[in-house]
């Protein structure tokens, strides 16, 4: 894009709006505190690789006390709490978040390397409305369809994982709080600055001290949480392989699970979809969030009359994404999370390659410094490539082409994931027909990564069970 | 860099003008638009933060762009005298202002303003063809275009029978605008699809496609006389099509969005979509004009803001 004169000029957000600390604490009983080992991990911006900031590594020692603060504090506060006044405090939880909402991107765009307009557009809009939802089904539970009086689990174990940092946070938090329980929280190792900044709003909230605890720190940290004897509800979302083995630890005890783990979506055009709205929805599939979704539409299947006409227009569209400067308000794609994730993308990638498939990237000039995927795509993708089979959660699009609705049906179902899946048609009749058959937890129709709290979310099969959102959601945290 | 899709399987262009059913038949065959789709995709280009430079860029070229407009029972050669003297030097304070592209006026009109930008390099306009509504015999449209082209008329606005259009007689549609077409003679024409009236993106899709087959030189959304005028999502869609078009054919169709349009930041938003639809070669008076009247002076008051550092207030912008 050198040769046009409506180049546009740089358009950062101010990264002062967000205050980063030199260290920070972990949360434990509305008190900031240092892990009891003096343990530290540190944040980096991924876009620079500057250290962010210093932040607490918890032992099985700090966890321990965040649990039994968690415990107490349901015992004596929140679990006694009406319904009524437990909302009063998610309602103020939601207000300060939207009030503090450039902070909040900011500071998210910074440890995660998003582009400011998701964070500012999608992510922390959306915890606010999880919040404010949640917070309307705090004193209604009696009509949720759980029976008359349905009570809280007790101290709930969160694990979440690095894409979405603060967005998966009030996924798991919001609709705990509402439900009664008290919760420990986890955030991932390399982005828990936004959960240490929610932890400032509860305390700004004045929720009570014991209801939130947050304590950061690695995957060791994680797995003393969701092996403590004093959770009672685990929840988790990342990696299937981290899945399998909470799955393990926690078979056997009492602790009830909810996991969402990986996802290898397939999104079906059919030759009569809206091509220009279809390009636009492949784009927001699998380049929204540097395709670091887990519901990402990561396989493209296009029906083979119009694959042609369809990649033309998929190519000139890439060539238009802006990539750089996740601040910049201009900015389309940001950078990869951490080098382990682009170690991950890239070997994906080469094995793509060397498999035959066809890889294409617009012309796209990466950051020297930071962790950078230019957006990319696979042609000639046939089933048995491993880039049709394992998730790679990046910037990578393969496209497989089918002839007919059944072998679209068949191809898209053909993956042990099955977490979400889109349909691009006009034929309204064809849309139920893919939805009754695609084994996905949610199938998209003409649009692809809409969120919404009132909707449940969740996977079928290797994607993990139980759902978040809506009032489907309320059934995780509740003991029925 | 070009944003022209390849487009593996064009269409057939030649064999879709044949007949009426043939015409028909191939404009029901393109993609269909999804209405959501495609105003969230407008939406998310007006979050485009255009600053400095860029802005300093995109407010002389959307100048540059303006199709200086009055279209009123009530005009006077008086009015379009002094709306053509602004058009040549629109911020006479500030000889760096650029010219607008054209006076766009009625074609009772056009010698008055011809008297006044002769020579300038702006243009003129007339609308012809029975505007706004369309509504008069073909050999009284003809006549109109005729007297504008006579009087000096260097481009044609004029306005598809958006009657016959609803009504699935595309054929009368293209055979008027193609009798239009040969009315010009040397005039650029400008087809207006009304597209307040067409009702959905799919209609603006296909009469894009027929006016563009039928020999326009632009499509343009409105009259400005029916609500809604130009939005994003119908100029997103018009943008669509000339970048298919020129795909199939070769040819680049000029895009006008009329009505509407009145502050600078919304014309900003504009240039945007044709950068990201269309392309930078869009990016020219003589492919891409702004039909509006009032946004002219919000063009100028922010420029002046960007070199001064500060604003002026409206009396320091003349009205005409």
């Amino acid at each position: 894009m050198a040769d046009n004169p409506f180049a546009y000029a740089p358009a950062p957000e101010s990264r002062d709006i967000a205050t980063v600390h030199s260290a920070y604490g972990l949360f434990i009983d509305g008190k900031w505190a240092e892990a009891a080992d003096g343990g530290v991990i540190t944040t980096v911006n991924p876009a620079t690789e500057e250290v962010l900031a210093e932040v607490a590594a918890a032992g099985e020692a700090d966890v321990d006390r965040a649990v039994r603060a968690a415990r107490a504090a349901y015992d004596t506060v929140w679990g006694p709490m009406p319904g009524a006044e437990r909302a009063k405090y998610l309602y103020r939880i939601a207000r300060i978040i939207a009030e503090r909402s450039r902070e909040l991107a900011v500071l998210e765009s910074l440890d995660n390397g998003k582009p400011i307009r998701e964070s500012r557009d999608v992510d922390i809009p959306l915890v606010a409305q999880w919040f404010f939802y949640y917070a309307g089904w705090a004193d209604k539970l009696p009509y949720a369809g759980f029976g008359p009086d349905p009570k809280p689990l007790g101290v709930a174990g969160q694990v979440i994982p690095w894409n979405f940092p603060l967005l998966m946070l009030a996924w798991k938090i919001a609709p705990a709080l509402a439900c009664g329980n008290t919760v420990v929280l986890k955030p991932a190792e390399t982005t828990p600055l936004t959960a240490l900044l929610f932890a400032e709003i509860c305390a700004q909230a004045e929720l009570p001290p014991g209801v939130v605890n947050i304590v950061t720190g690695a995957g060791d940290t994680g797995a003393a949480l969701v092996a403590h004897d004093g959770v009672d509800k685990v929840a988790f979302t990342g990696s299937t392989e981290v899945g399998r083995q909470i799955a393990r630890t926690l078979a056997g005890t009492r602790k009830s699970l909810t996991l969402e783990l990986g996802g290898k979506a397939a999104n079906v055009v059919f030759d009569d979809a809206p091509l220009d709205q279809a390009v636009e929805g492949i784009v927001n599939g699998i380049f929204f969030n540097q395709g670091q979704v887990c519901c990402a539409g990561a396989r493209l299947l296009v029906q083979e009359s119009v694959a042609g006409e369809l990649l033309g227009r998929l190519r000139a569209r890439m060539a238009t994404l802006r990539l750089g400067d996740p601040l910049d308000k201009n900015t389309d794609v940001g950078a990869i999370n951490s080098a382990a994730q682009l170690a991950k993308i890239r070997e994906l990638s080469d094995a793509g390659e060397r498999e035959g498939a066809e890889r294409w990237s617009p012309p796209c000039d990466l950051p020297e410094r930071g962790y950078w995927f230019p957006p990319t795509v696979f042609t000639g993708v046939s089933q048995s490539h491993r880039i049709a089979q394992e998730e790679i959660f990046g910037p990578v699009l393969s496209v497989l082409t089918f002839r007919t609705p059944d072998e679209a049906v068949t191809k898209a179902n053909n993956t042990p994931y099955g977490l979400s899946a889109g349909v691009w048609t006009e034929k309204g009749s064809r849309i139920l027909w893919m939805a009754e058959r695609l084994r996905a937890g949610v199938v998209w129709a003409n649009t692809f990564n809409k969120f919404d709290p009132a909707s449940p979310f969740g996977g079928f099969k290797e994607s993990g069970y139980g759902r978040e959102g809506g009032r489907h959601g309320l059934e995780a945290y509740l003991d029925v | 860099m070009t944003t022209v899709p390849t487009a593996a399987r064009g269409p057939n262009l030649a064999a879709a003008t044949t007949s009426p059913e043939a015409l028909a038949a191939f404009l029901r065959g393109l993609p269909g638009v999804d209405e959501v789709g495609a105003a969230e995709r407008a939406a998310r280009l007006a979050t485009r933060s255009i600053k400095t430079t860029a802005k300093a860029y995109a407010l002389d070229l959307a100048i540059s762009m303006v199709d200086l407009t009055t279209l009123e029972g009530a005009d006077t050669p008086g009015k379009v005298r002094a709306l053509s003297g602004k058009a040549v030097h629109p911020d006479p304070s500030d000889p760096s202002a650029p010219s607008v592209a054209a006076v766009c006026v009625y074609s009772d009109r056009v010698a008055d303003a011809v008297a006044v930008v002769r020579g300038t390099g702006v243009k003129v306009a007339s609308v012809a063809t029975a505007f706004p509504s369309g509504r008069a015999p073909l050999a009284a449209k003809l006549a109109d275009t005729r007297a504008a082209v006579e009087a000096g008329a260097d481009e044609i606005d004029m306005v598809i029978d958006r009657g016959a259009f609803l009504s699935g007689d595309i054929g009368t549609v293209y055979d008027e605008i193609t009798a239009v077409k040969e009315a010009c003679g040397a005039a650029h024409l400008k087809v207006i699809l009304e597209t307040g009236e067409l009702a959905t993106y799919d209609n603006v899709r296909r009469a894009s496609w027929l006016a563009m087959l039928a020999g326009a030189d632009f499509i343009k959304t409105s009259t400005g006389k029916v609500s809604p005028a130009a939005t994003p999502p119908v100029t997103l869609v018009m943008l669509e099509a000339v970048r298919d078009f020129f795909a199939a054919t070769g040819r680049r169709i000029g895009v006008k969005p009329a009505g509407g349009i009145r502050t600078a930041k919304d014309a900003v938003r504009y240039l945007v979509l044709v950068n990201e639809t269309a392309g930078p070669d869009w990016l020219t008076p003589d492919l891409f004009r702004l039909g509006a009247s009032s946004v002219l002076n919000d063009l100028l008051m922010q420029r002046r803001k960007l070199s001064d550092g500060r604003y002026s207030g409206p009396d320091y912008f003349t009205l005409d």
